[in-house]
């Protein structure tokens, strides 16, 4: 039978036309000013998703695991899956609905190298040199979209914005405010050189945008320098959930955390490690604060490029692996639930004898995320945003749309 | 057997050992013979200390904690003045190349100030790993890098105990593969130099032993040596090639991956990223290639060969200076740095980390960026115009824009900027935009 034009819209109209109609309200939405946000926040190094995520009721976590194994103080989440005794604010979240955790997942990069793992995980596709980010593709898919709609809270954008499309970036200054005719003068100096003059434009509307949002000037107050201080994600983390939760804020953000890379002296529920997600929890928390109404609206990724060995390595530490642990967090979020195909971590179940295997794919929470927030559809997602990924089925159960 | 004797050795006791039951005798006069009577403890258990004893120890305990912390914050601080006085060599050399050399093969070679332990390496590093090869052979280099507490403190090696060795069967602690892993693929071969899990397994098997010396037992200026018994025996297979066990081997090892083809490589594509341009001309690299192998590595050959490059003589301006290079070249630009209190250099440090690069603080053993989008956000580059408005502010003599511009980059400076600069509102404004100019900006 053929199908006239006329017949599908009355159709539509008549028997799932509610739901088509949402469906097209959310598209036409989609790139409208203070609707969803998609947070990505990479953690840089490897972050040990065994330790954060422990699989206390995995039979083989505990010799597994050996001198890591976490055993008292941890967040019990279901039979299997506990969150790391510093994770206290995560708790909070899975208690309000707001974090879902997905397990044993990883990029489809299968090697062990920081920095192609980090570039997989950032260009969206299997291979490592890939130059444009996945973020970027998804960005020039909002309809009158500006630079300002994609900020990466970094120093310089990370190759996961990087792209066709205009972006900025955003750190506190520390420097006494600069009088406004000299930048003006050094726009014209960057005529002839549109690289430094958007980036410099950027910077400057972003930080027009920041005070904003934190109600003064940003720019020589003590506080703001211990923003920049290495060890401490707190402060930076809760003016960059003010600057990114503003009314007309930016649709897309990306923070980053290093420093996960545990080769040695990591520790189980107390030490060096527990110290990093403590501090990491207690910046999230801030963030989240920071965010006020917008974090209903918020679907707030929280990634790393690959997992590490099961085993305890050499030196108390752990090595580069596989699967590993992720987050989503956020009003958009439909929390307390573990998303994971677990493998187990007997001996035999282990990638290569040492590594978590991998049963999920990142690229899968991507796709949910931005089919959720930015209202992507499927073919989209595997064509152009994630090239050659049909087979890489989006994670959707764990987004409120 | 009764029950009465089960019940005595599970219920009142511990639970039964086998045969147990069968050798008790009466049940409850084989409890009362316990009461007051306990078996010896395990010796070390009984010997443990006691509590007196921790309290004498106490004192002692803490002071050594205070020691460390003060030797942690002493290395910190000699990082800091040391790191002062390598800029201040910057601002006021004649062989500024020379430098840059340096600075390249340092970032080659990353090692960072990760943690405070850290602190204590970077200057000698520099000093005895980098600084007397970079006109000599790679492989020297790689070998004062492999030997040198710096590096193998920072990717774990001296750490690091063969699992069959003498040491290894002895205590809980074994391989970590960390330093077998970034020298191929960051040191020698590159990521697609052809190597796999297995490689870096026998790497890092080949170099286990490779430690240091601590305290008196070092001698004379090297406190690299070589544990055999930390060594883990046997044969390694390393790219196809069989090694025997023992420190010789490690140099073999080394040496060979020194000359592999995918090391010209992957050097090559790097040095010509480094002083030619972000995108070198195909052309370049592969004759940088064939310098690199023809002549084994040879350092001086490869910087000479640079120079001979009429690609790295284009007028235009290819990279984007880091923010170190960045703030050393506006201190040249005024002829300054001769003299320079610790405070300033301090503060100079500051802001090039404010810039995105705290010296010697990459922030992994991949080393700086060297490419302009690493430096060109939006942020850095606002903290870059900044920083030059500041500075301008900050210079006890004003010098006028126009004449500075001319007298450091001379043909380089385009009309449309010496037409800014010509403008400018004072001479703070105008020496400010001078080193904000894109011509300044880049190099």
């Amino acid at each position: 039978m053929r199908i006239s034009r006329r017949t599908l819209l009355n159709g539509l109209a008549a028997g799932s036309g509610l739901a088509a109609m949402q469906g097209w309200a959310r598209l036409a939405f989609a790139g409208a000013p203070g609707d969803a946000r998609l947070i990505v926040m990479i953690l840089r190094g490897g972050l040990d998703g065994l330790a954060a995520v422990p699989a206390i009721g995995d039979p083989a976590y505990a010799s597994a695991r050996g001198a890591l194994a976490i055993g008292e103080g941890a967040h019990r989440l279901d039979d299997t899956f506990a969150l790391n005794p510093a994770l206290k604010g995560f708790a909070e979240f899975w208690r309000k609905g707001e974090l879902a955790v997905i397990h044993a997942i990883a990029s489809p990069y299968r090697e062990r190298s920081h920095f192609d793992a980090q570039n997989v995980l950032e260009n969206g596709t299997a291979r490592a040199n890939g130059a444009e980010g996945w973020l970027n593709r998804a960005l020039g898919t909002i309809a009158g979209k500006s630079a300002r709609d994609a900020l990466a809270i970094a120093q310089s954008v990370p190759l996961i914005l990087q792209g066709e499309h205009q972006v900025s970036s955003w750190m506190p200054g520390v420097l006494p405010e600069t009088d406004p005719d000299y930048l003006n003068r050094v726009m014209a100096l960057y005529e002839n050189d549109p690289a430094l003059r958007s980036a410099l434009d950027d910077a400057l509307q972003i930080r027009a945008m920041a005070e904003d949002a934190a109600g003064a000037p940003l720019k020589g107050s003590g506080g703001m320098q211990a923003a920049r201080g290495p060890y401490n994600l707190v402060p930076l983390a809760k003016a960059a959930g003010a600057l990114i939760g503003k009314e007309g804020g930016p649709r897309i953000a990306v923070l980053e955390a290093n420093g996960w890379d545990t080769h040695a002296g990591q520790g189980a529920g107390e030490g060096q490690l527990a110290r990093r997600l403590g501090n990491l929890d207690e910046a999230l928390t801030a963030f989240a604060g920071a965010m006020g109404p917008a974090w209903a609206k918020t679907a707030m990724l929280v990634v790393t490029e690959f997992g590490r060995t099961v085993a305890v390595n050499g030196t108390n530490g752990t090595d580069h692996g596989t699967g590993g642990a992720a987050f989503a967090m956020g009003g958009a979020i439909k929390g307390g639930q573990v998303v994971a195909d677990w493998p187990s971590l007997s001996r035999g179940a282990l990638h290569e004898g040492r590594d978590l295997k991998a049963t999920a794919d990142l690229r899968s929470l991507f796709k949910g995320a931005l089919m959720a927030t930015l209202g992507l559809d499927a073919d989209v997602l595997s064509r152009t945003i994630f090239p050659d990924s049909a087979d890489v089925k989006p994670l959707t159960s764990i987004f409120r749309v | 057997m009764s029950a009465q004797a089960y019940i005595a050795l599970n219920r009142f006791g511990l639970g039964a050992r086998p045969g147990e039951a069968d050798a008790l005798g009466d049940p409850a006069r084989f409890l009362r013979d316990q009461v007051g009577n306990g078996a010896p403890l395990l010796p070390e258990f009984a010997a443990a200390p006691g509590s007196a004893q921790i309290m004498r120890e106490l004192p002692e305990r803490n002071r050594m904690r205070d020691m460390a912390e003060e030797l942690l914050k002493q290395f910190r601080e000699r990082f800091r003045s040391e790191m002062g006085l390598r800029f201040q060599h910057g601002f006021t050399s004649p062989t500024g190349f020379h430098e840059r050399l340096v600075w390249f093969w340092a970032n080659h070679f990353t090692i960072s100030v990760t943690n405070l332990r850290m602190f204590a390496w970077p200057s000698s590093y520099e000093r005895e790993a980098i600084r007397p090869h970079v006109s000599g052979r790679f492989i020297d280099m790689l070998l004062a890098v492999v030997r040198h507490p710096g590096m193998l403190l920072y990717l774990d090696n001296a750490q690091s105990i063969g699992p069959n060795s003498l040491a290894g069967k002895r205590i809980d602690r074994g391989l970590n593969e960390n330093l077998a892993r970034e020298i191929l693929e960051l040191h020698t071969l590159g990521v697609e130099g052809g190597y796999g899990q297995g490689d870096v397994l026998a790497l890092a098997k080949i170099l286990t032993g490779w430690s240091l010396k601590r305290g008196d037992e070092v001698v004379g200026e090297d406190a690299f040596n070589f544990f055999p018994n930390r060594h883990e025996p046997g044969g390694k297979t390393l790219l196809g090639v069989d090694y025997a066990e023992g420190y010789e081997e490690g140099v073999r090892a080394l040496t060979a991956l020194a000359s592999h083809p995918s090391t010209a490589r992957h050097v090559a594509r790097k040095f010509a990223r480094h002083f030619i341009a972000d995108d070198p001309p195909v052309a370049s690299v592969a004759r940088l290639e064939s310098v690199f192998n023809d002549t084994n590595g040879d350092l001086g050959a490869l910087a000479a060969a640079v120079i001979e490059d009429e690609a790295a003589w284009q007028a235009e301006p290819r990279k984007m200076r880091a923010p170190v290079e960045y703030v050393t070249a506006a201190m040249r630009a005024f002829g300054g740095g001769a003299k320079m209190e610790r405070k300033a250099l301090d503060g100079l440090m500051n802001s090039c980390r404010l810039m995105g690069q705290f010296p010697y603080g990459a922030p992994s053993p991949k080393g700086w960026p060297d490419e302009a989008k690493a430096w060109a956000g939006p942020d850095a580059m606002l903290e870059r115009v900044e920083w030059a408005h500041a500075l301008a502010a900050r210079l006890p003599q004003k010098p006028d824009a126009s004449a500075l511009a001319r007298d450091i980059l001379g043909p380089l400076m385009s009309e449309h900027s010496m037409t800014i600069l010509a403008r400018a509102a004072d001479p703070v404004q105008g020496v400010a935009l001078f080193l904000s100019s894109p011509e300044f900006q880049r190099r």
